[in-house]
């Protein structure tokens, strides 16, 4: 099983322009990397409070409704994020290559 | 635990014991009353005691309470691990991720996490959503109609109301305006009138921010461009003033009378110096006089614009000047527009009064109300005067190369936009202020604006373009906001405008020398008759000039309108026996009635070919 899992997370690591994959439990502590440690535990850090946050806000504007995924388009590249109960998984890409 | 210590000191110490006991009185001295000095009492009167009406204040000092700031810093540690696991432990972590990692629910979620991960990976490599397609192309300018808003409105404070004379924005983004107010008409002196003048914040239409209050009324009020709390201003008896906003609203000093004008201080304006301290003011007494702020007592320099040798000069003989025009780029030139509708172009280096009033042009048949050169073309300046606004080259002397038609409200003001090089404003009497584009059309302004019902008196711009400030006789100034198209120069603007001003510019130079020529022929055949018969030679000429000038027949058919007209007149007003002077009179005459035809029908000029040949080079084609 947990081969299924390595071998979905190489694939989309070798997709064109991905920098890097994270998975981050609920409460912010990366579980898998692609990338170094102090880069991962920026991103595990800041982007589980801003996953929160979207959620929080999705979810104030209409109890009914609930964040899917969080795209974030920057200058140098997009980080994605896809939430979960338990897990959140980050992608770093940079689609302009 | 009680501390106890006991002091001790000796009877001795204290002194020599006091006895006290009973006694009868003593009586030591005995003054007896005076009946004399009771006598010599006087009762005072008046009395005179200081009192004081106004509550009493006192005067306390608190001094509140300090907050105090302490910085501290924070040590951001990673978190989120359970107690029981050491973050420093390399081994400890690495279990706890391969225990979650074991997790059933891990799997089961990743994957589902996974597919919507790569969906939009995949999204991203195949379109990108940003590509920019005609990033080579430039972007054509957005076509704009031409609009103007009127965005503020300062009015005058005092009442009666009196007209706006002069407007100054400061120089500091121009954020304040200095606007006057002044009754210029002659000899009327109204009741109640104040002389206050105002200066407005231009965001604050309600309450000016500073209220000037000379002794004689401001005409003219300028901002020092160097430093934005300096001001000079001319009064109406003549004094010129100079102003500091920080000291409050009096002037903080003023010209002598005895060496200041005769007539109301038209217009004043600082001159591009190091110190940024001298200025120029002229007025209708004729004198043009530079001064320096730090010696106001008398002028630096005095002009008297009077056309005659230096020892000749006589004030009374003197042209009016109604306005000066200055440009810090020539510091040694400026211009003055006079009453008599003549505009003289001077140079301060000259040695004698001809020779610094180098220049002449007979602008306009009244006076000449503003004069301005254009900011980027220097050679080239707007007058505006009577019913017409014209714009002029330095080159030229006896006709402007562009000019508008005669208007039905008279023209009191004019400038050019400062950033759009082709933009003109003017102002007239029946509220309405044009903007006139020579690029795009000249036969009628691009924009009118109504801007109020009263009488336009001034208009200045601000320096960014797109607002203006116009005052009216009733004392009340619009501030006039136009669309972004009136601001803005195009890119080809300066090289299309360059172009039509030399073009002009050569086709008044060609009409000026075939003039001359025209003049020289006449002066050379005078001599021959040397009566005063030449009048009919003109007569005689006439029809052979207009051939070659009017080749157009329905100028010839006015012109023969024109004077069979007149001779019906002529022979109606005079008795038959006067027949022989007919010829002389009625060429004499002509040339008066011609002048006032212009004036009275400004639009169709069926104007004949006056003596002196002025009137043709119009009709050229």
């Amino acid at each position: 099983m947990s081969n299924e899992v390595e071998e979905t997370m190489k694939r989309i690591q070798s997709h064109k322009g991905v920098v890097g994959t994270i998975v981050v439990n609920s409460e912010g502590i990366p579980i898998k990397t692609t990338l170094d440690n102090t880069t991962t535990v920026q991103y595990a850090g800041l982007i589980s409070s801003l996953a929160d946050k979207a959620r929080s806000v999705v979810r104030d504007l209409d109890p009914s409704n609930d964040l899917t995924f969080l795209r974030i388009r920057s200058k140098k590249h997009e980080i994605m994020v896809a939430p979960d109960k338990e897990f959140i998984l980050i992608v770093v890409q940079n689609p302009t290559d | 635990m009680d501390i106890t210590y006991t002091y001790q000191k000796k009877r001795s110490e204290f002194g020599r014991q006091c006895l006290f006991s009973d006694r009868g009185p003593d009586l030591i001295d005995n003054y007896p009353s005076n009946k004399k000095l009771a006598k010599e009492f006087i009762l005072r009167d008046p009395v005179h005691r200081g009192t004081l009406c106004a509550p009493i204040q006192a005067e306390h000092y608190l001094n509140t309470m300090r907050a105090e700031y302490t910085s501290s810093s924070m040590n951001h540690v990673e978190g989120g691990w359970p107690k029981d696991v050491n973050t420093a432990d390399e081994e400890q972590t690495k279990r706890y991720r391969r225990k979650i990692e074991k997790d059933e629910g891990f799997n089961h979620t990743m994957m589902q996490l996974f597919k919507s991960m790569e969906n939009c990976i995949q999204q991203n490599n195949a379109i990108n959503i940003y590509q920019q397609y005609f990033s080579d192309v430039e972007p054509t300018p957005l076509v704009e109609r031409s609009s103007a808003r009127t965005v503020n409105v300062y009015q005058d404070q005092s009442t009666p109301t009196r007209p706006v004379n002069w407007i100054s924005w400061s120089p500091d983004n121009q954020s304040k305006l200095a606007i006057t107010h002044c009754n210029l008409k002659f000899q009327s002196a109204i009741p109640k009138e104040t002389a206050v003048s105002y200066i407005w914040e231009v965001e604050n239409p309600n309450r000016p921010l500073l209220t000037l209050k000379p002794e004689h009324p401001c005409v003219c009020l300028e901002y020092n461009q160097k430093d934005p709390h300096s001001l000079v201003s001319g009064q109406r008896n003549g004094q010129v003033a100079v102003w500091d906003i920080r000291k409050g609203y009096e002037p903080v000093e003023q010209s002598l009378i005895e060496n200041s004008f005769r007539d109301p201080v038209h217009s004043v304006l600082w001159i591009h110096s190091k110190s940024g301290a001298e200025f120029f003011s002229a007025s209708t007494d004729g004198q043009v006089k530079w001064w320096d702020i730090r010696k106001l007592s008398e002028p630096t320099d005095t002009l008297l614009l009077d056309y005659a040798k230096d020892e000749d000069q006589a004030i009374g003989n003197a042209l009016g000047a109604s306005c000066l025009e200055y440009e810090s780029t020539i510091p040694t030139r400026f211009m003055t527009g006079t009453e008599e509708g003549i505009v003289i172009s001077c140079n301060r280096k000259g040695k004698t009064a001809m020779e610094k009033m180098a220049a002449r042009f007979n602008a306009h048949m009244g006076p000449v109300l503003a004069l301005q050169r254009n900011p980027a073309f220097v050679k080239n300046f707007l007058t505006i005067g009577d019913w017409s606004a014209k714009i002029w080259t330095e080159d030229c002397r006896e006709s402007s190369i562009i000019w508008t038609g005669f208007h039905r409200a008279m023209l009191t003001d004019g400038a050019w936009s400062p950033t759009r090089l082709s933009v003109f404003f003017t102002t007239r009497t029946d509220g309405i202020l044009d903007v006139w584009d020579v690029l795009q059309q000249q036969k009628q302004a691009c924009l009118s604006v109504k801007v109020c019902d009263e009488k336009l008196r001034r208009i200045r711009t601000h320096d960014m373009g797109r607002l203006v400030a116009v005052g009216n006789q009733k004392g009340t100034t619009y501030l006039v906001e136009f669309s972004e198209n009136l601001a803005t120069s195009n890119k080809n603007d300066k090289v299309l405008l360059t172009a039509m001003f030399e073009r002009e510019s050569r086709r008044e130079k060609i009409l000026e020398a075939r003039n001359r020529e025209i003049r020289l022929k006449q002066k050379s055949k005078q001599p021959q008759q040397n009566e005063p018969i030449d009048d009919e030679q003109i007569q005689e000429n006439l029809p052979a000039l207009s051939d070659q000038v009017f080749s157009d027949n329905m100028v010839k058919q006015a012109e023969a309108d024109f004077y069979g007209v007149f001779e019906k007149e002529k022979k109606a007003a005079e008795p038959p026996a006067a027949e022989e002077e007919v010829a002389t009179l009625e060429s004499a005459s002509t040339a008066t009635v011609t002048d006032q035809e212009t004036v009275t029908e400004p639009v169709s000029k069926p104007e004949p070919a006056k003596p002196e040949g002025k009137g043709k080079k119009k009709k050229a084609p």
